[in-house]
């Protein structure tokens, strides 16, 4: 299946929104921690991990879901937080530390919880796999609609917990997917070094479920996979994996010298943008005009300006505040 | 003795019954675990209700900890109110991930937009010679870190008024139970936990301790198993003149500090009876819950009957040697007595 006009331009400007999001948060961050690097200084502390160049994974699969549908993500977040609909500028609050954040402040980057639009996502690798599989239960039991979709990095299939979370999903027969973002590194470790088999949708068999590898980093061909897998779910059909070729143009975290790439490697991932890839097929496609295209990325340049002067004019929490919303209200 | 109209159960059928009759009331609970179907529970804690709610809300799991676990907190997430059984604590090996990372930490996470509504029941203790892996307490691992309600009943009343509590709870609540309290017929049960549970739903409320037996001369507290051993011990003290007050626990977190600090006002002595491991756990929370907020009222120095630091032997005498029991707790008084005689 393929996108319509509508779904390009969307898919378009949450790639462009992710992107210029990407970069604000990476000059800030290095705001205070020059010339000396310290991660506990500046605006933004702690470890940050951008997502450049993963967005068409997020955009391909949420384009097909709906705020009732439940994404839990990974500690790299914001692309697919951006394509699920998170409120942006809470999510920049958050990411400051700030009380007007998604939880004021108590969670950083790697938590973000937009229970709105039932976004979560984690820091451990694997870790959302069961709470996606357990909310999939959920809407089964309750015959509710809603189907779940769980990210990992490729990294992750590694884990002990992405199979048992499969195996339940697929005894159980459960709405959910699983989408693999393979970027072909687990920090500083090769794919290669580290997973005995070259890809990863061959795991599905193991499940006796639909597995897809999606090459190129294709937001088209990740929508079209995508979507037969979602709709398999919403269907009552089962779930299913997908593993995605992506690029990850940045860091592990900032901060990372990526000594570890092979020369050159990064340079012809550039070159592969799929930023700039998307915006020239739906120009030679005749899908969006230059000015169409020019106001999409100033709609999302100024939408991310919104969010981070939202998060930087935002109060502190108050400190004390540390110590309540440990159990439920 | 039965009395006309006690309705002794034990605390497995406790936990059925409580959870049974929540199920009637909620849709959203449901029980998912390993051998809770058609077995019942190994511990007898789900019998009877397969036939009642079907394999649906009672859902025998693969072995995979951390799969239903991490499930259940997403279900929880998503407005059901799953219980979840870790057949024996020891396990908590394999999912702690789950537990302390997932369901314990996503309301904080969240700043309190999501609620957590579940119940982790899981076995604890030995004494019957199953190994170092399947005879923990691991009270004090549960209790230590932040976002888990932990309660520990010592009898069936409680467990069943606990249950309900738990089921209606919006945050986790780790649900601690004692094989040796359970009332299995292959495994002996300590007579005193089987009492008289009224038929009608009840709650006990969580974060509150009892005080079972009041004293003079010196407090007991414990918690589970331990405070049947307390009392055991408070009636051979008994005979030797002494007033022993028994407080039960019941919950560990929240823990009843004030009731704590209360009686050992009115005692001035303490003993901490613990089948966990005694170091940094426990047994040295409650001591210092009395020593931080006011030493003035010990006139001894506080005693502890807690588990040696070491893995739980398998041979009889070796487990024996280790665990509390009441001589033990006669003996801590002894030498408390001879430290200062009262």
């Amino acid at each position: 299946m393929a996108p319509t006009r509508d779904e390009q331009h969307w898919m378009y400007r949450n790639m462009v929104t992710s992107r210029r999001f990407e970069n604000a948060i990476a000059k800030i961050y290095f705001e205070g921690k020059t010339p000396a690097f310290n991660m506990a200084n500046g605006p933004i502390p702690g470890e940050m991990h951008l997502s450049d160049g993963q967005e068409p994974v997020a955009v391909g699969v949420c384009a097909h879901l709906n705020p009732e549908d439940v994404v839990t993500a990974t500690h790299r977040p914001h692309h697919q937080a951006i394509a699920k609909g998170v409120d942006l500028d809470k999510m920049a609050a958050e990411i400051f530390g700030k009380a007007s954040g998604l939880s004021g402040g108590r969670g950083g980057h790697m938590h973000l919880f937009d229970t709105d639009v039932n976004f979560a996502c984690s820091g451990i690798i694997a870790q959302g796999m069961g709470p996606a599989v357990g909310a999939a239960l959920s809407r089964k039991m309750q015959g509710k609609p809603g189907v779940a979709v769980a990210f990992v990095g490729e990294g992750a299939v590694n884990q002990g917990g992405w199979h048992e979370a499969m195996n339940l999903a697929a005894v159980w027969n459960l709405p959910f997917v699983c989408v693999i973002e393979d970027n072909a590194w687990g920090i500083s470790v090769a794919k290669s070094a580290a997973t005995a088999v070259a890809t990863n949708d061959v795991r599905a068999a193991a499940y006796g479920i639909p597995g897809t590898r999606v090459e190129g980093n294709d937001p088209f061909a990740i929508y079209d996979a995508a979507g037969t897998a979602i709709a398999r779910a919403r269907n009552g059909d089962g779930p299913s994996l997908i593993e995605v070729e992506t690029y990850r143009l940045a860091g592990h975290f900032m901060g990372d010298a990526e000594g570890y790439r092979p020369e050159g490697e990064k340079d012809g991932l550039f070159a592969k943008d799929p930023i700039p890839a998307m915006r020239a097929r739906l120009l030679k496609e005749g899908t969006a005009s230059e000015e169409e295209l020019a106001a999409i990325e100033s709609a999302a340049e100024a939408r991310v300006d919104a969010a981070i002067t939202f998060a930087r004019d935002s109060a502190d929490p108050a400190p004390e505040d540390a110590l309540t919303a440990v159990f439920a209200a | 003795m039965t009395k006309p109209n006690e309705r002794k159960l034990t605390i497995a059928r406790a936990m059925a019954e409580a959870t049974a009759q929540e199920m009637r009331l909620d849709p959203g609970v449901f029980v998912m675990g390993e051998d809770i179907a058609a077995l019942g529970g190994v511990y007898g804690n789900t019998r009877g209700l397969l036939d009642e709610f079907g394999p649906e809300r009672i859902r025998d799991t693969p072995i995979s900890e951390t799969a239903f676990i991490g499930a259940a907190v997403g279900a929880a997430q998503d407005g059901m109110r799953p219980v979840v059984e870790l057949m024996f604590v020891d396990f908590f090996g394999v999912c702690f991930d789950a537990i302390y990372n997932l369901m314990a930490k996503n309301i904080y996470f969240s700043g309190g937009n999501l609620k957590v509504p579940m119940v982790l029941m899981t076995s604890t203790g030995g004494g019957y010679s199953d190994g170092g892996q399947h005879s923990q307490c691991l009270y004090g691992t549960f209790a230590h870190l932040p976002g888990m309600k932990v309660v520990a009943p010592s009898n069936a009343y409680d467990a069943k008024g606990l249950m309900t509590a738990a089921l209606r709870d919006d945050s986790p609540v780790v649900y601690m139970y004692h094989k040796g309290l359970q009332g299995m017929g292959w495994l002996g049960t300590e007579p005193g936990a089987t009492v008289h549970v009224p038929e009608e739903s009840y709650t006990v409320e969580i974060g509150k301790a009892k005080v079972v037996r009041e004293g003079r001369d010196v407090t007991i507290v414990s918690l589970g198993l331990g405070v049947h051993n307390a009392l055991k011990a408070a009636k051979t003290l008994e005979g030797k003149g002494v007033s022993a007050e028994v407080v039960d626990l019941v919950s560990l977190v929240p823990l009843d500090r004030e009731t704590i600090r209360a009686s050992v006002a009115k005692t001035g002595r303490l003993i901490v009876v613990d089948e966990d491991y005694q170091s940094y756990g426990v047994s040295g929370e409650i001591i210092a819950c009395v020593t931080e907020h006011d030493i003035s009222v010990l006139k001894a120095a506080p005693k502890r009957v807690a588990f040696p630091d070491v893995p739980i032997p398998y041979a009889r005498v070796m487990e024996q040697y280790c665990l509390p029991n009441p001589d033990k707790i006669v003996a801590a008084w002894d030498e408390m007595g001879a430290m200062q005689p009262a």
